[in-house]
């Protein structure tokens, strides 16, 4: 499509030219341009119904009153203009919700960070053998269902039968409810979403680390630089566009939390665990389809400002 | 052994236990949850619930899998999550390679903007979108049906990427050498192309029948009858609905949930772990 003009120029006068190649020309160039749109056209209806469209919708629909009774009958529904953003800030609820919501990301973001890259490093090493078992089993947890997953930590962390307390039991501290107390159940869920997601981490900085070159540990050796010398000053600064990449990757999917406290905690206890998404939901479930619309738009604001706000973050620290 | 040949350094071996001593111990609080979920799921109610707790079970049942294939329907929603995973992951293999063959290789009008168009909705999120989603399969009368369940996920922006970046590397010469020969359009690409795709569609179909598998927004805004639940949403659903939750029950749904995965993934790894190098997503 940008060819450039120097290819271009001699065709053009050839094909004005002779007229009749003209039209062989379109003609092709006409048929070339339907057969790359049959084969784009049934992904494109399908994306375009229920992805583009839906969208587009979800920010109309923000402005509406729009409730599950008027799937039935379209006309009562009215334009609201702001109301449900302004009723949506001034919802405790809400503000409850993105609170608990911010602090998962904040903390779990770097939790899980951290434990990736730990990992990570630790098996690039040259001294470990057996690297691909660890890798797998560190793996294991991100192709697991969240539900499923939920469901056993549920049972680990229960305050008599679970697996933490018991083990806690041995050394004598006795352990808390983890889930029923409301300052420890999002800590408790924080945990756990690092414990199943660091291994896609694991797996992304891993390629990160291989990408450096062997050359500049070699100087920095030579440099008197010891190991954690060598981490701070080579291996970090060059695997900053990864780790730029998992923090956001990481941050998008830690925004929309929802199956650990639908399945733990009810978003309970006190809603200490009620998430923006789980709002949503609730809301949903509610038939207050306008108002959710709005909350969901708010969601994806944030998604968008917190990817926005990590590029800025780790570029300037250059 | 190498270590009796060469001889290590001290530093090297005492660094080289802590790192194993390190890796090992993560390991096991990685895997250890997952083996525990195995072992307490053939355990009765009793012994799960029993302070100090036993580790290997002192009594092997399989009373929680019965109750979950006889009185909880557990086949039905098996039955259901894997019809939905297959048409999904089916039409996300023909209509994602279509797009991705069209935008990579044929030159048509509108092209840049189509795929800037779909990359654009690759970052947002479900959560955005389900609402009006459930608006529309419900005008179109499809919900709580297997339609409803799949449509809106047979189109999906990552496979046309993923697609697209492997088409890329595909010489031209061998297309037009294709169409030379005479094959038509559509010849050439379910003949030609299609086959030399194998292992982007592989990871394709592997990451989309995983990701259907595990979904659980949509089927449990869809389902509306028992009937039409997957598997993870009976499993939330039961874990939930009950006071005092039946523990034995609940690991024997979670393992029937996650035992198919695991295994799935421990004899295809190569490809998840390179779905992941090459595109960077999930």
């Amino acid at each position: 499509m940008t060819a450039a003009p120097a290819t271009t120029a001699p065709s053009r006068p050839a094909a004005t030219d002779r007229p009749h190649r003209t039209d062989g020309v379109t003609g092709r160039r006409r048929r070339r341009a339907l057969t790359g749109w049959l084969f784009a056209a049934p992904f494109t209806v399908l994306f375009a119904v229920f992805m583009a469209v839906p969208v587009v919708a979800s920010l109309a629909m923000s402005f509406t009153d729009l409730r599950s009774t008027d799937l039935r009958n379209p006309w009562s529904v009215d334009v609201v203009g702001l109301d449900n953003y302004v009723r949506l800030f001034s919802d405790a609820l809400f503000r409850r919700a993105a609170v608990n919501t911010l602090v998962f990301v904040v903390v779990g973001v770097p939790l899980t960070i951290v434990a990736g890259l730990a990992a990570a490093t630790a098996l690039n090493s040259a001294l470990v053998r057996f690297r691909a078992a660890f890798r797998v089993g560190f793996y294991l947890p991100v192709v697991t269902s969240i539900v499923a997953i939920a469901v056993v930590w549920r049972f680990l962390l229960d305050p008599e039968a679970g697996l933490v307390n018991n083990l806690l039991r041995v050394v004598g501290i006795d352990g808390p409810n983890w889930l029923g107390d409301s300052s420890l159940a999002l800590p408790s869920i924080t945990v756990m979403a690092a414990w199943r997601n660091f291994g896609f981490l694991m797996v992304i900085f891993l390629a990160g680390l291989q990408a450096v070159p062997a050359d500049l540990y070699e100087a920095a050796r030579i440099d008197g630089a010891g190991r954690w010398a060598q981490f701070r000053h080579v291996t970090l600064p060059m695997l900053r566009p990864t780790l730029l990449f998992g923090a956001v990757v990481t941050g998008i999917g830690y925004l929309q939390l929802f199956e650990e406290p639908f399945v733990m905690t009810r978003g309970g206890p006190l809603s200490s665990t009620l998430s923006v998404s789980y709002h949503i939901y609730n809301q949903f479930g509610f038939g207050n389809y306008g108002y959710a619309a709005a909350a969901s738009y708010v969601l994806f604001v944030g998604i968008v400002a917190l990817s926005a706000l990590q590029f800025r973050l780790l570029r300037s620290s250059e | 052994m190498s270590t009796m040949d060469t001889p290590v350094r001290g530093r090297d071996r005492a660094a080289r236990i802590a790192l194993y001593a390190v890796l090992v111990a993560g390991l096991l609080v990685v895997v250890g949850p997952f083996v525990w979920m195995l072992l307490s799921s053939v355990k009765p109610e009793a012994e799960i619930r029993q302070v100090p707790p036993t580790w290997l079970p002192e009594t092997v049942t399989l009373e929680h899998y019965r109750e979950l294939f006889s009185r909880l329907n557990f086949p039905r929603y098996f039955g259901n999550s894997l019809v939905v995973a297959v048409l999904t992951t089916a039409g996300n293999l023909v209509f994602c390679s279509a797009l991705g063959y069209a935008l990579a290789k044929l030159r048509f009008p509108g092209r840049r903007v189509l795929f800037a168009f779909v990359l654009g909705t690759l970052m947002v999120p479900g959560m955005v979108t389900f609402v009006p989603q459930f608006v529309l399969v419900s005008n179109m009368g499809l919900v709580n049906s297997y339609a409803g369940l799949v449509l809106p996920f047979l189109a999906g922006p990552f496979g046309v990427f993923l697609m697209r970046q492997y088409l890329l590397s595909i010489p031209d010469d061998i297309i037009e050498a294709a169409r030379i020969d005479g094959a038509g359009e559509w010849r050439v690409f379910w003949s030609v192309v299609l086959p030399l795709c194998r292992p982007a569609l592989a990871t394709l179909g592997i990451l989309t029948f995983l990701a259907s598998w595990n979904n659980f927004l949509w089927p449990l805004v869809v389902a509306t009858t028992e009937d039409r639940y997957t598997l993870p949403v009976a499993l939330a659903l039961y874990s939930v609905g009950q006071n005092r939750i039946d523990f034995g029950l609940m690991l024997a749904g979670a393992v029937v949930v996650v035992l198919p995965v695991v295994v799935v993934f421990l004899v295809l790894q190569r490809h998840f772990l390179r779905g992941i190098a090459t595109t960077g997503l999930k």
